[in-house]
């Protein structure tokens, strides 16, 4: 290595406003020559003080102190419970934020047609007593709400401003299930966080994209820009007579704790369920060929609509994931699960109902497998091959029988 | 993250006119299919070859544009790229649409796959709800023959109202009919009537599209196809929305006259729109495409016999049996890659020492003579010859070389339809990781030249997918730094090792740092699709062609057009203030010493702390335009610096020397150490991209935060690694 000169006394200068006094300096003129890149002696060995220091440093403590610094980066950045993360969370509730959350609070009370309660905005907003009180009466005096008999109630005011957070986070939720990639865990605390600062012209230009839906992915309805909203329909799981089909319209997003079993279940609005036995340990059903088991509690969050079992029932219908190497079947469904881009560039592909799909030719894993549609040899991977219904066709069961015959 | 839903990836503002200037051709067509309809061959016949690759303005995606001409009219053919359908779910959807819609074309020629005619018509149903003057190019005949597949073009003249042309480009059949044909609609000779509302007279649409059609009519009378801009609105397609506010509809219909208040009529549309939409439901589109395709399949239905197919040996499916697997796909794969890359590496060697002797110790002398002969100012004759000439002889010596090899055979691979099976034997791997199967494909084109990479992450159609690919193509050592690699290996590394060992053991360095390049690619896949781009939408789907005989002459000169002269033209761009800049920072004098002194001694502490030291640095910073210069560059910095005479070409003058040992010496006397040469071979894989590479990042994703991402990340990594593999080094030792 070469000689690494190190003058500390440069450091030092390199870092001070106002030049040191230094020895057998005789004018201003020699001051400023000495830090003047054209005469100072040692100007090489002064640039490096900063980094001379850190280059001087021992490996060990050099490699400690790296670590140390990505370990922060980490604490501090990870997404979503990271140091940073937190404060942006935080730093963004501010009063509009509380107000709104709380205009939405009393809304959903109302909707469901419960009453609220100082007890029970504070339980929403994570708010202690003496701040909810503060809030409820800032609410009061700006006319959004009043206090009724059972406790606080919306304005016509209050309530319009409700609906147009709804409208806000519901309409945002549908566009990440739809033109997004974001999993289905993220949709919720993306909504709420954008909900609050989305303009109206980017809400009409989300609903326009978005078709302007009338149900949000988890089958709450979206409140109209003129305040409208669909009734609540269909009744709790838990509330389903044993036997009795139903179609899931609604699961509730909140609590994150629930949802989370729901959503393991890989249930979406539009799948058709039978309950088979509702105890008060537990409620069992099935959902196609899958039986599935809840707790009443987290059933009590799922609503449905009681419906006629259809002949064929398309949960119960094979999937293409299904489908073995050389056979052939044809389409009968896409799952609601399969939405968004996913689903129009299936659609585009030529995979409709009725189409005739043969598995032709499997990757060396098996998965993807490649299938001949419309003439063209297309491969897809099995999650998404899972998310298509079929249906053998009575030629396809004809060649069944006669291999098997033989 | 898709934050707001007008953000960077589909909103309206990117929405950009497409009008091909019309001074130098009388008329202008545009060429569309699906993909591996044979398109690019129709259109490399009907202009000879005569294209030149054009980069349209404010659109990621380039395509070719040729001339031909026809009974004295000259014609502007426009070369699309190849969609499934044109309701602009991916970007090239959204290129073809546009230039069809906006770009208002004489005539659109429509390539259809005649032994699938059926899927194809999906796109041609489409094409005819925008415009009339349409010709249907039924292409690839020889193989519907082969299949025993007839049709009866006639009958699917009258069905479609347009004129059909039965073709099989790749054998010239057919062409003199198609010219006709497109002559014909292009003068209004033929007369183009496409069947009117095609759609709801077979099959049931949503009555709301009716109802919006009507209201559209009311509203812009002058519009020609309100029913196809009435499904696209009840579709939410943002872009045709944009354009019915802006008035620029004015162009679809011909109609050039200023709108008075398009937006406020616009208005009134989308309030109808919003109330329809609570009547047709979530499904529109799934219902949309059930129409068209079931409207396929009847005219399908109607035209097509399929006779007894000839008892051909499907050597294809065979072929696909052993390629796909499970023993003998992998190794096959290696095989390949192995071949090109010896073959280029071997290959370029030769034309590499003639270019560099041409450029450099032949033409390189001559100039300066020339210049001392008209006795030009030292600095000037400096800057330009020694400067901006050397760096871009450099360039052009090191890079066209293998490129002119590699990216030919890779496309001839491409061709004969190798490359999909790849992509599916690959794509467990890379869904693992959040990317796609198609992104080995752009990775070994990376190998060549990362531009060139970035570029072909187009064939990826998932967006996510599609910047996964983009951000890490850099992880692929291309063949600008490859020259560095086996440089430094074989110095430092090789003589490591036992003299018949030492060129081995420098091969497997070389190797080992291509692999962990490969290795980082994944990790950084990995963490890119979990992080910041979670939100960006995903999808699968990969097509496997049929097997076709690739035309060496035809992939030849495409492969060398389309990307290795455009690649290396980007580069020669980038190199030329490159070179002004090296020499500059090697000539001007701040107090008694030059910048790049300065800049050295400020930055070598740094480096030491890196393991790497100044000079490295800085050849890296002024060096950024191409890695091609990296080592000249790094040669003359440190005869700069340590003040050796006798060596090197003057200040600020790259230079090279053919013995390896020179080099040593002149590198030792630079202080370097064996650790040094790991650090340089470990930051010459990690550190960011060439600015060609930048800049075709910044054209493909147009945006900035992609674009910055893909700079900084790699540099970032490269310094953790370089620090931290220094700092346990110097424990160890």
């Amino acid at each position: 290595m070469r000689d690494r000169g190190y003058a500390p006394e440069c450091a030092f200068r390199m870092f001070c406003a106002v030049p040191m006094p230094t020895e057998g300096i005789e004018s201003i003129d020699q001051v400023s020559d000495a830090f003047s890149l054209e005469t100072h002696p040692h100007r090489s060995s002064r640039n490096q003080s900063f980094f001379a220091l850190i280059a001087d440093m021992a490996p060990a403590s050099a490699l400690i102190l790296f670590a140390v610094a990505v370990f922060a980066l980490v604490v501090i950045f990870r997404f979503p419970m990271g140091l940073y993360w937190r404060l942006a969370r935080m730093l963004n509730v501010n009063d509009r934020v509380l107000i709104e959350d709380a205009l939405k609070h009393l809304h959903d009370c109302e909707y469901r047609g419960q009453s609220s309660s100082v007890e029970s905005l504070g339980g929403a907003l994570q708010l202690g007593q003496e701040p909810t009180v503060r809030l409820l009466s800032t609410l009061e005096s700006a006319g959004l709400t009043r206090s009724g008999d059972r406790g606080p109630e919306l304005t016509d005011e209050g309530r319009r401003d409700a609906l147009r957070v709804i409208r806000h986070h519901r309409l945002y939720e549908r566009y990440l299930a739809d033109r997004t990639g974001y999993q289905e865990s993220e949709w919720h605390d993306e909504a709420d966080r954008y909900e609050h600062t989305m303009t109206p012209q980017e809400a009409e230009s989300i609903a326009a994209q978005t078709g302007h839906p009338r149900y949000d992915p988890h089958g709450d309805a979206i409140p109209t820009p003129d305040g409208r909203i669909a009734e609540n329909r269909g009744k709790s799981l838990s509330a389903l007579e044993v036997g009795e089909s139903a179609v899931v319209v609604h699961i509730e997003d909140e609590p994150e704790a629930i949802y989370a079993q729901i959503r393991a279940l890989k249930l979406r609005p539009g799948m058709l369920l039978r309950l088979t036995q509702n105890t008060s340990e537990r409620v069992l059903f099935t959902v196609g060929d899958q039986e599935h088991v809840l707790a009443p509690v987290v059933a009590a969050n799922i609503t449905v609509l009681p419906r006629e079992r259809p002949s064929v029932d398309r949960e119960s219908l094979p999937r293409l994931s299904s489908l073995a190497h050389g056979d052939s079947a044809v389409v009968a469904e896409f799952s609601p699960r399969c939405r968004g881009l996913q689903r129009r560039r299936l659609l585009d592909l030529g995979l409709i109902p009725g189409t005739r799909v043969t598995a032709e030719l499997s990757a060396p894993s098996g998965d993807p497998m490649a299938y001949r549609i419309r003439g063209a040899l297309i491969a897809l991977r099995r999650d998404q091959a899972s998310l298509i219904h079929i249906q053998a066709t009575e030629e396809d069961e004809a060649s069944h029988a006669a291999i098997a015959s033989r | 993250m898709p934050r707001s839903p007008a953000g960077d990836t589909d909103a309206p503002d990117t929405f950009v006119k497409l009008d091909v200037p019309r001074v130098r051709a009388d008329y202008v067509a545009a060429l569309t299919g699906n993909p591996n309809t044979g398109k690019s061959t129709v259109f490399n016949a009907l202009t000879g070859l005569r294209q030149h690759t054009g980069n349209w303005p404010g659109k990621t995606v380039t395509r070719a544009e040729g001339g031909m001409t026809h009974e004295e009219k000259r014609y502007r053919l426009v070369d699309l790229p190849g969609t499934y359908s044109l309701l602009a779910a991916s970007k090239d959807e959204e290129v073809a649409r546009d230039y069809i819609l906006f770009g208002r074309p004489d005539v659109t020629v429509i390539v259809v796959d005649a032994t699938r005619l059926e899927r194809n018509l999906n796109l041609v149903i489409q094409v005819l709800e925008i415009t009339d003057k349409v010709v249907l190019c039924l292409n690839l005949m020889d193989e519907a023959r082969r299949h025993g597949i007839a049709i009866d073009s006639d009958a699917l003249a009258d069905e479609l109202g347009i004129p059909v042309v039965q073709t099989s480009a790749r054998y010239g059949e057919g062409l003199t009919d198609l010219t006709n044909a497109i002559h014909g609609v292009a003068t209004d000779k033929t007369p183009c009537k496409p069947k009117q509302n095609r759609l709801e007279s077979t099959v049931r649409l949503p009555d709301a599209v009716n109802v919006l059609n009507r209201r559209i009519q009311e509203t812009f009378p002058k519009l020609p196809n309100s029913r196809w801009v009435a499904m696209r609105l009840l579709d939410g397609d943002e872009t045709v929305m944009a354009a019915l506010r802006s008035g620029e509809t004015g162009l679809l219909s011909g109609d050039e006259e200023q709108d008075d208040s398009p937006a406020e009529r616009a208005e009134q549309v989308m309030e109808t729109v919003r109330s329809l939409h609570w009547e047709t439901g979530p499904d529109f589109h799934q219902a949309l495409t059930e129409a068209i395709y079931a409207e396929a399949a009847r005219i399908a239905d109607e035209v097509v016999t399929r006779g007894e197919q000839e008892q051909e040996t499907d050597w294809g499916q065979t072929l696909d049996h052993w390629l796909t697997s499970r023993w003998l796909g992998f190794p096959i794969m290696v095989l390949m890659l192995v071949i090109v890359l010896w073959l280029t590496i071997t290959g370029a060697n030769y034309p590499s020492a003639g270019l560099a002797w041409l450029l450099l110790d032949v033409v390189h002398p001559l100039l300066k003579s020339a210049a001392a002969a008209m006795s030009l100012p030292w600095w000037l004759d400096g800057l330009l010859i020694d400067g901006v000439y050397l760096a871009t002889a450099w360039v052009i010596s090191v890079m066209l070389p293998p490129m002119a090899i590699f990216f030919p055979m890779f496309t001839l691979l491409e061709d004969f339809g190798y490359l999909p099976r790849v992509a599916l034997n690959l794509d467990r791997i890379f869904r693992r990781v959040g990317a796609h199967g198609k992104q080995a494909l752009s990775m070994c084109m990376g190998l060549g030249c990362n531009a060139a990479g970035v570029i072909a992450a187009r064939i990826i159609d998932s967006p996510r997918e599609r910047l996964i690919a983009i951000i890490t193509n850099n992880f692929s050592l291309c063949n600008g730094r490859w020259p560095t690699q086996i440089l430094i290996a074989t110095i430092f590394v090789g003589a490591l090792a036992p003299a018949w060992m030492a060129s081995l053991a420098s091969a497997l360095a070389v190797v080992a740092i291509t692999l962990l390049g490969v290795f980082l690619t994944f990790v950084t896949s990995w963490g890119l699709s979990r992080t910041v781009l979670r939100g960006e939408p995903s999808t699968f789907h990969l097509e496997l062609p049929p097997y076709r005989s690739p035309r060496f002459l035809q992939v030849l000169y495409t492969s060398l057009i389309d990307r290795t002269i455009f690649v290396l033209w980007r580069a020669v761009v980038f190199a030329i203030p490159a070179g002004a800049l090296i020499w500059l920072v090697g000539n001007i004098h701040i107090g008694d010493e030059t910048i790049a002194k300065h800049l050295i001694d400020f930055l070598d502490p740094f480096g030491f702390w890196l393991g790497l030291n100044g000079v490295i640095l800085v050849a890296y910073i002024i060096a950024i335009p191409a890695n091609e210069i990296v080592i000249p560059t790094v040669l003359m910095l440190t005869v700069l610096q340590v003040g050796l005479s006798g060596t090197g070409a003057g200040p600020g003058v790259m230079f090279e020397l053919d013995s390896v040992p020179d080099t040593q010496s002149i590198l030792n006397a630079g202080g370097w150490t064996l650790l040094t040469a790991v650090n340089l071979m470990l930051f010459s894989l990690l550190h960011s991209p060439c600015s060609t590479t930048i800049y075709t990042i910044w054209k493909e994703t147009r945006s900035l935060k992609w674009t910055l991402l893909s700079t900084f990340m790699p540099v970032a990594l490269g310094m953790c690694v370089c620090f931290v593999v220094t700092q346990c080094w110097r424990i160890l030792s």
